[in-house]
């Protein structure tokens, strides 16, 4: 019962963080990462932060869309 | 606490609870129909008991005996993770690339599984279980938020009005809300909660943000344009035939 409710606990932790979309999860890692490593007194810095976080946001879009039959999926590469 | 983000929380609160609360309403009303109601609201009423426990036994400690700043970069953090990934969502249902969410299909689909059993308590279970998961995220929302501006009463309060509002009109219209545009309602909370993301972030990491507070409606409309720009950017990347999932919101 208790095993069962952690599997859960954790498993819902899991779809909510990573899911199929792990390139948000890294994409917040290394926002947070930077926030701390940028001059925080600097215009530059601070705007970097949107901008990062809008650059990983069309990357992801990009890679969840519909794709032509003929078009390669993620993954789906040559060896 | 600059009268801006108040309302920014209260909008993003009050958006992602509606939202949720549209998809636990097509179950709870797929459960009343063909299990009877007594059993239907009962499970409903209990989750939405749990669910409001949940704010309080985690909510409550969170605000008294967690540092403010390490508060708001693991909120923001969590914040983002969701924003992103609502936004990510709702563009690709806008530009056609992913179905839009459809009720009316998962009314349908929930009652033909619910007709098909025997067991008296499955409609309890269901209901309980569509208001429960559906409930998390905008107990996520509300916790994050409100802790990390220290408003959690007017954030639970904010997502109860919502869930009321949203279950009335469902009593009115007796049956699920397809007409609602959810994916326009998950794009602005989306906008929100992004922006609030990298707004603690920055905040909980020591970053002055210019103009302070002001800093995040100016973020709301900094994630706008990216969000309609993306948008329209994606609809031209389109592979004919069209898919299904058209903009419609």
């Amino acid at each position: 019962m208790i095993a069962k409710a952690l599997r859960a606990f954790g498993r819902f932790w899991w779809d909510f963080l990573i899911g199929d979309t792990p390139e948000l999860a890294v994409a917040t890692l290394v926002i947070v990462g930077l926030a701390f490593a940028v001059d925080h007194n600097r215009l530059v810095g601070t705007l970097l932060l949107p901008v990062l976080a809008a650059t990983f946001l069309l990357l992801s879009t990009f890679r969840g869309r519909r794709r032509a039959p003929s078009e390669p999926g993620p993954g789906s590469g040559a060896p | 606490m600059h009268t801006s983000s108040t309302l920014v929380l209260v909008l993003a609160v009050f958006g992602a609870s509606a939202v949720e609360m549209i998809e636990a309403l097509t179950i709870v009303v797929a459960s009343g129909v063909s299990r009877g109601w007594r059993s239907a609201l009962e499970g409903a009423a209990a989750a939405l008991v749990v669910l409001g426990l949940l704010v309080g036994v985690v909510g409550v400690p969170l605000i008294h005996y967690f540092p403010l700043s390490t508060l708001r970069v693991v909120v923001g953090a969590l914040l983002l993770v969701l924003g992103l990934s609502w936004l990510r969502k709702a563009i690709l249902r806008s530009s056609g690339h992913k179905d839009l969410h459809d009720e009316d299909k998962i009314f349908a689909e929930t009652v033909d599984r619910l007709r098909s059993t025997e067991r008296d308590t499955l409609g309890f279970v269901v209901a309980f279980k569509g208001v429960f998961l559906e409930g998390t995220e905008v107990v996520l929302i509300v916790v994050s938020l409100g802790a990390s501006q220290h408003r959690l009463g007017l954030a639970a309060l904010t997502a109860v009005i919502a869930a009321v509002l949203v279950a009335g009109v469902g009593v009115l219209v007796s049956r699920q809300l397809s007409e609602v545009p959810e994916n326009s309602i998950k794009t602005a909370v989306g906008i929100m909660l992004t922006s609030f993301g990298v707004f603690w972030v920055g905040e909980g990491a020591g970053v002055h943000w210019p103009g302070s507070d002001l800093a995040l409606p100016v973020l709301v409309g900094f994630f706008t344009v990216i969000t309609f720009s993306y948008t329209a950017l994606m609809r031209a990347r389109l592979p004919s035939p069209v898919g299904e999932g058209s903009l419609t919101s």
